[in-house]
């Protein structure tokens, strides 16, 4: 990763090198009214990186993006793309090319006319135009339906003319606004291959909001969580997921959610719950975020799918006995809903245990694999 | 389909038993649909009748109709009253019929029709898609023009036509006057006249046209999807492209509908006709109140019936012309993008 990021919030990593800047967002503030949607954000945007805007909706992700389009005015703040302030520029001087998620085709031109337009619209020579017409429309296969309309044309179809229409400005930045969410699953899973794909092929900075996880899990070279108008945390997917920086981070990234348990931290061990069903973890193997951390209240979050089953309980560095209350299969895992200290816990099994409600459950915890926060400011420890 | 579609008589026993299946049968005969259907073909006939009966009598001669059977079709056909009407009936000096106000309407008609729409698409497309800062209250203050009457603007627009007439000619004036003296010219005073002419009433027209049509357009426009405007601008279209490249093409059904809001309105205007005009250049309508209630000499029924017709046939045209082009228009732009 080539790039920086300062938050406003204070948590930032350690500012890498500074090379092959595509976008960077400096200071920017977005206000509608009275109401603030983005706030005094900054994002560094690495040559040819694949960032993925992630939150629920509302958290301003679409706005920032719109934003970079420059479809959008910012109250404050600048935009910077290739090294050059486009803060003023229209969204066609940007370098940028756009993929929304209502395909956004114009329904009345063929699809060779869609992609077309834009090249048009910039004067460019018939011949050239026909060239780069032919050349997205063998990478995206989309060739034998140029003559048709967007009508006749189904969803993923659509999709990938409107992918098409970026493709042939031959543009430094794709964004993409939830190019997927209109689309089946299946086809929303095949499409998601195919834009990584892309993206390996071509080697274009690709900005791409999204509040669906695998999508962002799996396409991003990092994530950029967002919530209410500045981003959370900033990150590749692997220390998103292993090391969220927050309670909100954490409860957002992994599906079933993080269990989280409340409790006391004492002399570097979890202690929560009271006598019966209480748990206590050393937390010994847990890297800690600063070095010293004193005894105060906790959380400590645990992703069911780390939880221990079966013949390694016997290894594992904690050890604890549940009483199942339900059970989800799922065909290639099972999901068990059981309660540690008071608090519900899911386990995530393999598919093919033979678990029933009422069955007493051995379980093992590694506290290196799990999150700790502190209760009050809900930061990571 | 049709293999599913099994013979009833000899499947009908075995399923008897096991009770309803399928759609309800229905019976055509009901009680509830000939009180609907009657009431409709009543209602119809009702509304009807009239139409009929001016058609009927458009086409007796005056002894005919003074035997007074209203309803019986005439016995003998004569087409004299309908070319009286339209090219022989006097209005005070002009007796040249109703083609003179035909021609009149028509040429207040096109011009009226074609600058009130454009006006009116252009600034729905900006207040819907451009939105500036105050828009909406300039779009509200348009609306409101919408609910004031149009008797207390009649006499204030009198005289701002007159005066921007004379304004305009003054200024055409200073500027043309010395420029054809300087070349030695037979110069004459140039005169613009909106007041009594037919270019004031088209400007009345395409003013009073605008709130009802930019409503209309802003609203529709509105229904464009926003995303399908911003990946316009990411292409690189320009206000004007967009609106003639992308939103143009895809307005048919709601220009169909302002077409025929604006031809009828602008076609069945007595009001502003009467008061913007002068007697030469009375539109079609005013006209034929001219013709059917002058009080000198005997009532020619057959001849007022036909110019009544006649005045009504261009917005009957447009309902039955238009109509299908309407549905077509909307099935145009059914199909999403």
């Amino acid at each position: 990763m080539t790039a920086t990021l300062r938050i406003a919030e204070g948590h930032s990593p350690a500012p890498k090198s500074e090379v092959g800047h595509s976008v960077q967002v400096k200071d920017l503030d977005l206000q509608f009214g009275a109401v603030k949607v983005l706030n005094d954000l900054n994002l560094d945007i690495g040559e040819g990186e694949f960032l993925v805007l992630l939150g629920p909706s509302g958290c301003g992700k679409s706005t920032l993006l719109n934003c970079i389009a420059g479809l959008l005015e910012p109250t404050d703040g600048q935009i910077w793309i290739k090294g050059q302030n486009v803060t003023w520029k229209e969204p066609n001087e940007r370098g940028i090319g756009m993929v929304f998620q209502s395909y956004a085709l114009y329904p009345q031109m063929t699809v060779e006319g869609n992609l077309s337009f834009g090249l048009k619209n910039a004067r460019m020579p018939k011949d050239e135009i026909r060239r780069r017409v032919a050349r997205a429309a063998e990478i995206l296969q989309i060739e034998p339906l140029l003559q048709r309309k967007p009508g006749a044309l189904s969803g993923g179809q659509r999709q990938r003319v409107a992918i098409g229409r970026a493709l042939v400005r031959d543009v430094d930045v794709f964004l993409f606004d939830e190019p997927l969410s209109n689309l089946d699953a299946k086809l929303r899973a095949d499409l998601r291959v195919e834009i990584k794909r892309l993206h390996q092929q071509l080697r274009n900075t690709m900005i791409y909001v999204t509040h669906d996880q695998v999508e962002a899990m799996t396409l991003a070279d990092r994530i950029a969580i967002m919530k209410g108008g500045v981003i959370m945390q900033l990150g590749t997917p692997d220390e998103i997921y292993n090391r969220p920086q927050s309670l909100y981070v954490a409860d957002f990234i992994g599906s079933p959610s993080m269990n989280f348990i409340t409790g006391h931290l004492e002399g570097g061990t979890f202690k929560a719950g009271g006598m019966s069903g209480g748990v206590v973890l050393p937390m010994e193997g847990y890297r800690f975020a600063t070095p010293q951390v004193g005894d105060r209240p906790a959380v400590i979050g645990i992703r069911p799918e780390h939880v221990i089953t079966g013949e390694l309980v016997a290894s594992a560095p904690v050890t604890h006995e549940v009483t199942v209350e339900l059970v989800e299969p799922m065909g290639s895992d099972t999901l068990v809903w059981a309660q540690v200290a008071g608090e519900r816990f899911r386990i995530r099994m393999d598919g093919q245990a033979r678990v029933a409600p009422g069955d007493r459950l051995p379980i093992g915890i590694d506290p290196s694999r799990a999150s700790l926060f502190d209760k009050k400011t809900e930061d990571r420890l | 389909m049709a293999e599913f579609s099994t013979n009833p008589a000899t499947l009908g026993a075995s399923r008897m038993d096991d009770g309803p299946r399928g759609p309800r049968p229905r019976r055509v005969l009901s009680s509830t649909n000939i009180m609907l259907y009657g009431t409709l073909i009543i209602v119809a006939l009702y509304y009807l009748l009239p139409l009929y009966v001016m058609i009927v009598t458009s086409l007796k001669d005056m002894t005919e109709i003074r035997m007074g059977n209203v309803f019986s079709p005439p016995v003998e056909v004569t087409f004299q009253p309908w070319v009286k009407a339209w090219a022989e009936a006097c209005t005070g000096v002009n007796c040249d019929g109703l083609s003179r106000g035909f021609w009149n309407s028509v040429r207040i008609l096109i011009p009226s029709v074609l600058l009130s729409i454009t006006i009116a698409l252009i600034s729905g497309y900006t207040l819907s898609k451009w939105k500036f800062k105050g828009s909406e209250i300039f779009f509200a203050i348009l609306i409101v023009g919408a609910f004031i009457p149009y008797q207390v603007m009649l006499y204030p627009i009198v005289i701002l036509l007159r005066d921007s007439g004379i304004g305009i000619s003054n200024a055409i004036n200073t500027v043309w006057l010395p420029v054809c003296e300087t070349f030695g010219g037979e110069c004459r005073r140039v005169r613009v006249q909106l007041f009594g002419s037919l270019s004031g009433l088209v400007i009345v027209h395409s003013i009073f046209g605008m709130p009802i049509l930019t409503l209309l357009f802003r609203n529709y426009f509105a229904s464009i999807p926003e995303e399908l405007f911003k990946a316009a601008r990411v292409d690189g279209a320009g206000f004007w492209g967009i609106l003639f490249r992308i939103m143009l093409p895809m307005s048919l059904p709601i220009l169909v509908v302002a077409i025929i809001l604006q031809v009828t309105g602008i076609w069945n205007d007595f009001l502003f006709g009467v008061v913007y005009t002068r007697a030469e250049a009375y539109p079609m309508t005013v006209q034929l109140n001219n013709i059917v209630n002058s009080v000198q000499g005997i009532k020619e029924y057959n001849v007022n019936m036909a110019a009544t017709l006649l005045t009504g046939l261009v917005p009957l045209t447009i309902y039955f012309v238009s109509g299908k082009l309407f549905v077509r228009g909307i099935a145009a732009g059914a199909v999403k993008g």
